[in-house]
């Protein structure tokens, strides 16, 4: 199968599981905007989505996607060390159009990871998961309520400082995933590596800027 | 101005593939800044021949920056700091007195060390072997605009020709991926008439012996572009992306 055999075939993966989430993020952080420009239109999302079979289904697609885009990175992280060889340099120094986001990767994706863990814990866990199982655990919420249970918590400083720094890990892991993913299906040449460095940026930057105005909101307490 | 400086190298011995290397350190006085940098290397093997020791084997050719035998990874850059050129073509000058220049072999799994130096750059023959030509004669020089060619599609091709696959791409690649290489040597001959009909062959072809012989996944780092003594555009790995995956998506 040359998905798995062929380096390009194993990046395809990559780069098609990596826009796919992408592009989740983009309608996450769209359904997240709304807890502050008004909290009734957030829960009214929150009761829509719970835990019909769309959204199970969506979230099964989703985790896929996960698994496979955190299994391949691993892979070729391990393939790429041993093409390194036994022997590292003891001197080696980058260009400066080498960005430091684009050596760090897997560095990155683990970081965003683990907050990702914490995360699935604090929301996802105490509320489609509460919903599904129909197990109440202590501090859960009813769909309906979403926005209460956001805003709680936040209200707790540290975990708004957690998912900023979270937030900032991601926003490098995006400005060099989504260039490169275009890059590995052949969408550039000489005048577009600019411009789709540009998009990147400009994409990455709205999705993070969205998810951050969340935690700051209560940061600053609004 | 010329003037004469003294510089301590810190030098990659090894006596053979098997053989654990390590570094040695070498004093060299009296370096001309306007000897070329394989010129100082001649130097220090002269001194050391006269002190009946082991010279250091390096690869060299042409000296002149067109033939892609010379190496060396000086100071943490492959060819040096310098941008677009090779390590022949590096002088003396960019040096200054009692600086510790530290020389290095490519190191790469698909490299292997032959001696101090030298690596074995006989993979990237082999890629070639799988496919890098065009299997037909296609005879001699056409009459002028007999085939209509693009002023855009002869000067990407001409850029990608430009590669002398010294291996410094792979060598700069915290992946040892040689991707820049193989998309280079598949741009320059799927960009013309008498290469595009071998083309989704050769992207296939060439591609698996790359990832036969070990090289590692690009990651699009753009290491290669920037230490590239040639300046290939990554843009030519995109053009090697799409050739391959239309070619396994057309079987």
């Amino acid at each position: 199968m040359w998905l798995i055999d062929s380096s390009i075939g194993r990046k395809l993966i990559m780069s098609i599981t990596g826009v796919f989430l992408v592009l989740f993020l983009l309608f996450h952080s769209c359904m997240n905007i709304v807890v502050i420009i008004s909290p009734e239109g957030y829960n009214a999302i929150c009761a829509f989505l719970g835990a019909n079979w769309y959204a199970v289904a969506g979230t099964a697609v989703l985790a896929g996607g996960f698994i496979v885009h955190i299994l391949y990175a691993l892979y070729l992280t391990y393939q790429n060390m041993r093409a390194r060889g036994n022997v590292r340099y003891a001197v080696s120094k980058n260009q400066k159009v080498v960005d430091w986001s684009s050596q760090n990767m897997l560095v990155l994706g683990t970081i965003v990871f683990g907050f990702l863990a914490l995360h699935l814990y604090n929301f996802w866990f105490k509320m489609q998961f509460v919903e599904l199982s129909g197990i109440h655990t202590g501090g859960s919420f009813e769909p309906g309520q979403g926005a209460e249970f956001v805003k709680q918590l936040f209200s707790n400083p540290i975990y708004c400082v957690v998912y900023i720094v979270w937030l900032a890990a991601l926003w490098f892991h995006l400005t060099h995933g989504v260039w490169s993913a275009l890059q590995t299906v052949g969408l550039n040449n000489k005048t577009w590596l600019p411009r789709v460095k540009v998009i990147s940026n400009i994409i990455s930057t709205i999705v993070i800027l969205m998810f951050m105005a969340i935690p700051v909101y209560y940061l600053i307490g609004c | 101005m010329e003037k004469n400086i003294n510089v301590t190298l810190k030098i990659w011995r090894q006596a053979g593939p098997k053989v654990k290397g390590e570094f040695e350190i070498y004093k060299l006085d009296n370096v001309s800044t306007d000897s070329s940098f394989l010129e100082m290397l001649d130097m220090l093997n002269e001194k050391l021949i006269h002190a009946r020791k082991e010279p250091i084997a390096f690869d060299h050719d042409c000296r002149e920056g067109i033939c892609g035998m010379c190496s060396l990874y000086i100071n943490g850059h492959p060819h040096g700091l310098d941008g677009e050129t090779t390590t022949c073509q590096l002088h003396m000058r960019r040096f200054h007195d009692g600086q510790t220049i530290t020389i290095e072999p490519w190191r790469s799994a698909a490299f292997p060390v032959i001696k101090d130096l030298m690596v074995d750059r006989g993979a990237y023959d082999k890629i070639i072997q799988a496919g890098g030509y065009v299997s037909v004669n296609t005879g001699g020089i056409p009459d002028g605009n007999a085939i209509p060619i693009s002023k855009l599609a002869a000067d990407e091709a001409m850029d990608a020709a430009s590669c002398i696959g010294c291996g410094a791409c792979a060598a700069a690649c915290k992946n040892g991926s040689a991707m820049l290489f193989v998309a280079a040597k598949v741009s320059q001959l799927a960009l013309l008439p008498q290469g595009k009909i071998e083309a989704a062959a050769r992207a296939k072809a060439m591609v698996a012996k790359m990832d036969e012989l070990g090289f590692g996944n690009c990651t699009n780092t753009q290491a290669c572009e920037a230490e590239c003594p040639k300046g290939i555009s990554i843009s030519h790995i995109a053009r090697l992306n799409r050739e391959f995956l239309s070619a396994k998506f057309k079987d």
